[in-house]
């Protein structure tokens, strides 16, 4: 019988939730690092066991962590993030020059073919790829040496590469997200890439159509039809079917069209869900009402999803990485909460409950389909 | 042999639950020191001094003897005391975040 795993990041710590495949029982193991800022945990889709982990602290930085056994243990691995060559500046928050600093690892993506191969994306923005299983890492610097890099700003979070995605059907395609830099592509296995911002719109950067400049918060894929990608920026849903290259709207109906995470059905690649939260000065949801939003439209027209869910008093966050969904018949849908709750859905999001409710804020909820 | 205290945060991380006692070849300075402490323990790697430059971390200090060793030179003796394993070598996180 399959099985998920629910692999948490917080801020103080990791957890892992793992159930049958009627995902109604939950086992909770953790915290894993205790005290330490997870912002990310991911698995390597070749082999399942093969867990990555970006583990931080301001005291001590980064650190990383590799499993072979589904997280029952870890080991350290590789930690040197350095910038090929001379770093350089992009521009701080008030305009002016700042160097080129190595803060965290916010986002892990294993390959789709070699469980030793991992990309990880940083702040400040650059991605980095291992090939030994994490224990040494090199930039992939034809992005940050795009010509547009120095013009490159950070985000209120820091200016992250948050993003990473990679396109099963065609290995030298990937695509990446800067807050607030924009979406870039490369089609030549990150030697060179391209920005992918046509469309987009936003009306708190100098020219709201500019090439590079935007909050792009997080983008998602189905992988059977990898031309066409779902965006939540900063605020705005957009939608792309060529590969990036020009965006639309589809925020439709949406109460509020801010947000955070976004994410595709995983056999519904037209059925997408988000979280609408206020505004970009009040980050949690509309009234009190955590409600989850599902297009089956592939945007535009959107439906509320509240059963399970608090319809009053609720002031939590639901971060960018923090949603994912299972591969399960029907699909499951999971997310986290600012406020250390974790929700799931068995049935693509018509119905929810609590796995855990107390955790710390929650940063990244990566989900594991295991038979 | 030299005494070193860590942090709660990097005893866990190194799987240690008190101080660490090191063999120092040569003179004992916190260079000495923090690269023995290293090549026992390579998971602490990067987490007391940067990487490249070999700076301290900004959050975390160095004290010995009742005395804060932060802004010394890496090269520099360390007390007697510390050399001897009469007193230990401390490395203390910032007192911050919530």
């Amino acid at each position: 019988m399959s099985k998920v795993r629910v692999l948490v990041g917080t801020r103080k710590g990791a957890f892992i939730l793992t159930s049958d495949g009627k995902r109604e029982n939950w086992d909770v193991s953790g915290p894993h690092f205790a005290g330490w800022e997870m912002y990310h945990l991911k698995g390597s889709p070749v082999e399942p066991n093969r867990l990555y982990a970006s583990q931080s602290s301001g005291w001590s930085g980064q650190v990383m962590q590799r499993s072979n056994d589904g997280g029952k243990t870890w080991e350290t691995v590789g930690n040197k993030f350095t910038y090929d060559g001379v770093p350089g500046t992009h521009q701080w928050y008030d305009g002016t020059p700042h160097p080129w600093e190595f803060k965290r690892v916010w986002h892990l993506e294993p390959s789709l073919t070699d469980p030793d191969t991992v990309y990880a994306g940083v702040e400040d923005a650059a991605l980095f790829i291992s090939k030994d299983g994490g224990q040494n890492w090199e930039e992939l610097s034809g992005l940050r040496g795009h010509g547009s890099g120095p013009h490159w700003q950070p985000g209120a979070g820091g200016m992250c590469l948050h993003t990473i995605i990679l396109d099963p059907s065609n290995p030298s395609r990937m695509f990446i997200a800067i807050s607030a830099a924009g979406a870039f592509r490369t089609d030549d296995s990150g030697k060179t890439w391209k920005p992918i911002n046509h469309g987009l719109r936003s009306q708190y950067i100098p020219d709201p159509t500019a090439e590079v400049g935007h909050c792009v918060h997080h983008i998602a894929m189905h992988p059977s039809r990898p031309g066409v990608l779902f965006m939540q920026k900063h605020w705005d849903v957009m939608r792309t079917d060529n590969a990036g290259d020009s965006w639309q709207e589809v925020s439709g109906n949406l109460p509020t069209d801010f947000g955070f995470a976004i994410d595709v059905h995983a056999h519904e690649p037209d059925t997408i869900y988000v979280v609408p939260i206020k505004s970009d000065s009040e980050h949690f949801p509309l009234e009190g009402k955590l409600r989850v939003y599902r297009s089956r439209t592939g945007g535009n027209e959107w439906e509320p999803l509240t059963k399970g869910l608090p319809q009053s008093n609720c002031y939590v966050n639901v971060l960018r990485d923090a949603m994912a969904v299972d591969a399960l018949d029907k699909c499951g849908v999971y997310f986290g909460t600012t406020g250390g709750q974790v929700y799931a859905s068995a049935d693509a999001g018509d119905t929810w409950a609590p796995i855990v409710r107390d955790l710390p804020a929650v940063l990244s909820v990566e989900v594991q389909t295991l038979s | 042999m030299i005494r070193v205290v860590l942090p709660a945060h990097l005893r866990a991380l190194a799987h240690v639950d008190s101080e660490v006692q090191l063999e120092v070849t040569g003179p004992v300075t916190q260079r000495s020191v923090l690269e023995a402490l290293e090549a026992r323990y390579p998971m602490l790697r990067g987490t007391i001094r940067d990487h490249t430059t070999q700076q301290r971390r900004p959050w975390l200090r160095f004290f010995a003897c009742q005395e804060d060793l932060s802004h010394e030179p890496p090269d520099a003796p360390l007390p007697e005391a510390v050399a001897t394993g009469t007193e230990p070598y401390l490395v203390v996180g910032a007192i911050a975040g919530g």
